[in-house]
């Protein structure tokens, strides 16, 4: 009796779970077939779940069209995700070793610093890093959506909290071995970091990849646009294009899904976890 | 910056021995490529977009007179253009964080329930609820856009319904809801799921063992265990629903006659298209006290009640 009614309750987890995954997979799956239809099919009122015709004609208008140069969104995007999220590492790193390792005189003022930025809304910074980036000249080109955002505290605190975690023993071993802080940094605390690194490289990433307010105003030529920007721009452009705004949705979409694929676990213990421990 | 700090209050922590090696400016320099982001990106724009504020300032113009208290007043003033139009934002951001964030805490909190236990493709699940906030709001921004397209769009076709989605309202906001709820229902979901695994298993087996049903259990045990997760995730999704940009942009472009433009959109207007840049950085100083109040209120509401 009672196996029966769990065998019952786990049918209903899984007819409950299966029924949001379907509302899920669907509307992707039909941007995934709206991008090999017609321009005429996808307009259609009657949705068709399998192309008919089945046509790259989407895929080689918006390539070939000099309004959307999507390849070269994809390759600013691709640039500016990686030099942010390497540009993070290499700062974060080493201040949040020394916030975690190092004792000196101005570690809790300095850290209490970085804590206190945490609850000022970003929104009073929109305006005035514009103008700050706009002096570097920096409008319109990637150091503008490369560099900014790097300032945020959250890579400083969530390096922070995981060197806080290492054994002091090795660190203590090195320095017999006459190890200076800087090398025991490289070569003790770094190594030993990989999956706290590899996590905060990948979040970084997708953050940048993914951002769109400010990449949409200070990016402004055509070729200088990231992905989320020159499909946004694009979209107001076009808005009744389906096909080509699909294929465009397609092609912003698959590397960020093989990446998500290959490192799904990573992304999502660390954004479940980085949360938890502030 | 004082230099004169108590030596008491940076005592604990690192390994006493490892200091003595160090000399004096070591541990400055592994901070500073870091500070010098922070300060010329973080420190210097909150009190240049303050002085910004105090000004008229068009990027364009030479001219960039003191106006003291001035864009603040205008703001303040309903009947004036830049008032009036400020409030109608405010008020779209303010209707769209009330009625997002009850369910963006909600649902993933249920769908974190019914993953939490052990079973055959529970990482898949978790893997496709999470998928959308991958992509970003650019992708589903656009997809959605489709999807609920008044005419051709498959949310009519399916719901057997001529709704304009996105050009009236209610029906934009419930589109609005219902896309943000779609895109980040895994990612509250997650976090959810990680605070109830932290939850001790005695606890729950204690309270079974007392007699606890469900609702007991979930009331006496899961809710106060997961007192540190909620503040987190209702505080970010509120700041999130409040900061809501992408959305509107792309799927109703504030229609109608930007009842559905968000304060942050109109900033972004104002300041980086229009380069009225004193008048935005006054917008967005008010709409930072109006979200500072309501972090305060939330760690208020969450407050642990048994500490003195």
């Amino acid at each position: 009796m009672t196996r029966d009614l769990r065998g019952l309750r786990r049918a209903l987890l899984h007819l409950v779970l299966a029924v949001i995954a379907a509302l899920y997979l669907s509307p992707l799956l039909y941007m995934f077939v709206t991008s090999f239809k017609t321009r005429e099919a996808a307009q259609s009122t009657t949705p068709r779940w399998i192309p008919d015709p089945v046509t790259t004609d989407a895929y080689r208008e918006i390539l070939s069209s000099p309004d959307s140069p999507v390849l070269t969104w994809f390759l600013n995007s691709l640039l500016a995700a990686t030099g942010h999220a390497v540009l993070v590492l290499v700062t974060a790193a080493p201040a949040a070793y020394a916030l975690a390792r190092l004792r000196f005189r101005l570690r809790t003022p300095i850290f209490s610093m970085i804590v206190a930025t945490l609850f000022v809304p970003p929104v009073v910074l929109l305006i005035p890093n514009f103008l700050i980036v706009n002096q570097l000249a920096w409008v319109d080109s990637l150091p503008a959506v490369i560099v900014p955002a790097a300032a945020g505290a959250f890579g400083v605190f969530f390096l922070r909290q995981f060197f806080l975690t290492l054994p002091g023993e090795l660190e203590e071993a090195a320095e017999l071995d006459g190890c200076n802080r800087w090398q025991i940094f490289v070569s003790v605390a770094l190594p030993l970091s990989k999956p706290a690194l590899a996590t905060l490289f990948l979040l970084s990433f997708l953050a940048n990849w993914n951002d769109f307010l400010w990449p949409l105003y200070v990016l402004l030529s055509p070729e200088a646009l990231t992905l989320p920007a020159g499909l946004g721009n694009f979209q107001s452009a076009n808005n009744i294009r389906y096909d080509l705004l699909m294929a465009g949705a397609v092609i912003a979409s698959v590397p960020v899904l093989l990446l998500y694929a290959v490192a799904q676990r990573w992304v999502i213990e660390g954004i479940s976890r980085s949360g938890l421990k502030g | 910056m004082s230099v004169t700090t108590a030596p008491g209050a940076v005592r604990h922590a690192a390994p006493a021995r490892t200091a003595r090696r160090m000399r004096w400016w070591t541990p400055y320099a592994f901070l500073a490529p870091y500070l010098a982001l922070f300060t010329v990106f973080m420190v210097v724009p909150i009190g240049f977009g303050f002085w910004t504020s105090l000004h008229e300032w068009d990027i364009n113009l030479p001219a960039k007179p003191f106006v003291g208290l001035g864009n603040y007043a205008d703001l303040f003033d309903p009947g004036s253009v830049d008032g009036s139009r400020f409030w109608m934002a405010m008020r779209a951001t303010g209707i769209f964080t009330v009625a997002s964030v009850p369910i963006l805490i909600v649902l993933p909190l249920a769908v974190a329930l019914l993953m939490n236990g052990r079973f055959k493709g529970r990482n898949v699940y978790r893997a496709v609820y999470f998928a959308p906030y991958v992509l970003g709001v650019a992708v589903v921004g656009l997809l959605w856009r489709y999807l609920l397209d008044g005419n051709i769009g498959l949310v009519n076709h399916y719901l057997g319904l001529e709704v304009q989605w996105t050009t009236d309202v209610p029906p934009a906001w419930i589109a609005l809801v219902g896309v943000t709820v779609w895109w980040t229902l895994g990612l509250n979901s997650v976090i959810f799921l990680a605070g109830l695994q932290d939850i001790p298993r005695e606890l729950h087996e204690a309270a079974m063992v007392d007699g606890a049903g469900p609702w007991r259990r979930f009331r006496a045990v899961t809710l106060p265990g997961l007192r540190p997760v909620m503040v987190f995730v209702v505080n970010a999704t509120i700041l999130a629903s409040a900061n809501m940009f992408g959305q509107s942009y792309l799927i109703t472009a504030g229609a109608p006659a930007d009842q559905t433009k968000t304060a942050i959109y109109l900033i972004a207007e104002t300041g980086l298209r229009q380069f009225d840049m004193g008048t935005a950085s006054a917008m967005s100083f008010i709409l930072a006290a109006f979200l500072m109040v309501a972090s305060a209120l939330v760690f208020g509401a969450f407050r642990d009640r048994r500490k003195p």
